[in-house]
């Protein structure tokens, strides 16, 4: 018995089979369907610093394959001595309330930044380096940029414990090409 | 609420995102079937929970509720442990 294209339905089972074969095959191919997220952090301000922090962090909550690659100023996020002292300044940040013209005087960075510590202080935000440490915890990967690294005349031993030195923009692209998120902050 | 809870965990007085990822290490370490009550005062974590539950596999979000106590917003989230991997 033949239907209208001459086709057998014995050929037609078999087919099936062979597709149902190939999907259940494609399935266990792509076994960890969890998803990923790269973040390049080029930012080492301390309101820079919270962003790429907290998104890692709760990614890895969820369960993704997190990445956090570090470069340029971002690196101090990753330094041991440095995260610890990240500063910021009113300048260029009119919502601040600080005029800009006072804003560049000797020692306001430092005023500025005492006051965002006292607001995160007083607001339970967790530290830079809770943030760090908790997202170490999950497994997130933090990668020093190695070209960074040298450029800033720093130590690969004063990162954290756990960071990751010795990587490239190829090492970062490489990952990217297969993320899910990608995000440059 | 309905649900007996299992396992308690305290993050009152934590922030964004301190309530979700503490959740997710207290979770990792229950039995499939437990459920964990999460104490919280932050006021985000009511969509944060939601969110985080609905995002991962292996945990559901039974209930959750907010009640005043002690002059301060008590959010309670009880997540349940439906898979070990």
């Amino acid at each position: 018995m033949t239907d209208e294209d001459g086709a057998d339905p014995e050929d037609l089972e078999a087919r099936v089979e062979e597709l149902e074969e190939r999907i259940a095959e494609m399935e266990a191919g792509t076994d960890d369907d969890g998803k990923s997220m790269v973040i390049i952090a080029t930012k080492g301000t301390l309101d820079g610093a919270y962003p790429p922090l907290i998104l890692a962090s709760t990614a890895a909550a969820f369960d993704w394959e997190v990445t956090v690659f570090h470069t340029f100023w971002g690196l101090d996020i990753l330094h041991e001595e440095k995260s610890k002292n990240l500063g910021m300044s009113a300048v260029g940040n009119p919502n601040m309330g600080v005029p800009n013209l006072a804003a560049v005087l000797p020692g306001m960075d430092a005023v500025t930044t005492k006051m965002m510590r006292k607001r995160i202080d007083e607001n339970d935000v967790s530290t830079v380096e809770e943030l760090l440490e908790i997202s170490l915890d999950m497994g997130v990967e933090f990668q020093a940029c190695q070209m960074t690294i040298d450029l800033m005349g720093y130590d690969e031993d004063d990162f954290y414990d756990g960071v990751t030195v010795g990587v490239g923009a190829a090492t970062a692209l490489e990952k990217m090409g297969d993320a899910d998120v990608q995000l440059l902050v | 609420m309905e649900n007996e809870p299992d396992h308690s965990l305290d993050v009152k007085g934590e922030s964004c995102p301190m309530p979700v990822v503490k959740t997710k290490q207290k979770i990792d370490q229950l039995q499939e079937g437990e459920v964990l009550e999460v104490v919280a005062t932050d006021k985000g974590s009511m969509s944060d929970i939601d969110g985080w539950a609905s995002g991962t596999d292996g945990v559901e979000l039974l209930e959750q509720s907010k009640d005043e106590e002690d002059g301060e917003t008590v959010y309670r989230h009880h997540v349940r442990r439906t898979n070990t991997k």
